[in-house]
């Protein structure tokens, strides 16, 4: 069919004109959406190796720090982010399917699991204010290295724990809130029925995103919080 | 990439995995293992990882060699950024 210059003349409004067909188009996507995944994991990349870095030089430090956070928030978190990865796999399914009403409430409800992440991200972050945890000004680790004192705390080293915390969590987050926006465009349209077996690109490759920050988070977690719980104490 | 449709029966069993994993890598924190923590919930989370770009991301499915050549690729630049680096920080106080 590609061969065929009148072939041109016979396909659907969702295939643009510059691809053969379909299956083209899509694999297109699906490469240029990849190579946008390999600059992000670039640039987390970089916060993951000054994490690693840092981590080797300020271990007392580091392993404070990770006992703070609130172990049993993180895993509810985890999970719902896996669930939300399975309503976006099952969405993708029902748009493949051509199953309108099926992937607007997929898509809702993964938006859904987008806010509990936040809000409960929310919560632990604003436990840590309440423990003068946040790098700055009031930041103040009296506390830790009054539970730790099997531990070598200097404050300055603590802070850049907790500075690493919050600018990966943070991108993290940031990330979750974009992530949450593209789907609340993809609901829209969705509901609008511009998604068909034929046609679902963007669904897809908003499922993608989407999984990639869940991956993110599959390495966050056990980084920030499950690895020092024991080593010296 | 050739239309794959996978039954919903296989995505509940990779959650189901996923979430099992999490449980796994949670409760392997509370035991001491020394240095071995840090390896073992890393493996866990890799294994996580390929669950979900090989069957959430359909990586597996995809007959696209570039699609897979650039995740490779990109695995293996976060592996040289990550290595290079150590290399230099881990044995500075070697003498």
């Amino acid at each position: 069919m590609s061969d065929n210059p009148i072939a041109v003349e016979q396909h659907g409004p969702e295939l643009l004109h510059h691809f053969a067909d379909a299956e083209q188009q899509r694999d297109a996507a699906t490469l240029g959406m990849w190579l946008f995944l390999a600059t992000e994991i670039m640039f987390f990349g970089g916060m993951f190796c000054a994490y690693l870095i840092y981590r080797f030089w300020y271990y007392d430090e580091f392993a404070a720090g990770s006992r703070s956070l609130d172990i049993t928030l993180g895993t509810i978190n985890t999970a719902i982010l896996i669930c939300s990865s399975l309503t976006v796999a099952l969405g993708v399914r029902a748009a493949q399917m051509g199953k309108r009403k099926l992937l607007v409430v997929l898509l809702l409800l993964t938006i859904v699991f987008g806010f509990a992440f936040l809000g409960i991200k929310g919560v632990e972050w604003y436990a840590k204010y309440k423990e003068h945890h946040i790098p700055g000004n009031s930041f103040n680790v009296d506390d830790l290295v009054r539970d730790y004192p099997q531990l070598h705390i200097d404050p300055r080293h603590e802070q850049i724990y907790f500075s690493l915390y919050f600018a990966m969590t943070g991108l993290h987050a940031l990330h979750m809130i974009i992530g949450v926006g593209l789907f609340v465009f993809l609901t829209y349209y969705a509901w609008k029925g511009r998604y068909t077996p034929k046609y679902y690109t963007p669904v897809e490759m908003g499922g993608l995103y989407w999984h990639f920050v869940d991956i993110v988070w599959i390495y966050l977690f056990p980084l920030l919080y499950l690895i020092d719980q024991h080593r010296l104490g | 990439m050739s239309e794959h449709i996978m039954s919903n029966k296989f995505y509940y069993a990779i959650w189901i995995a996923l979430l099992c994993l999490t449980g796994i890598t949670v409760a392997a924190s509370f035991i001491d293992l020394g240095p071995f923590n840090a390896v073992v919930a890393l493996v866990i989370a890799t294994v996580k990882a390929l669950l979900v770009v090989l069957f959430f991301m359909h990586v597996k499915y995809t007959s696209e060699k570039l699609t897979k050549i650039v995740i490779v690729s990109a695995i293996f630049w976060l592996f040289l950024l990550l290595a290079l680096s150590m290399a230099d920080y881990a044995t500075r106080l070697w003498t």
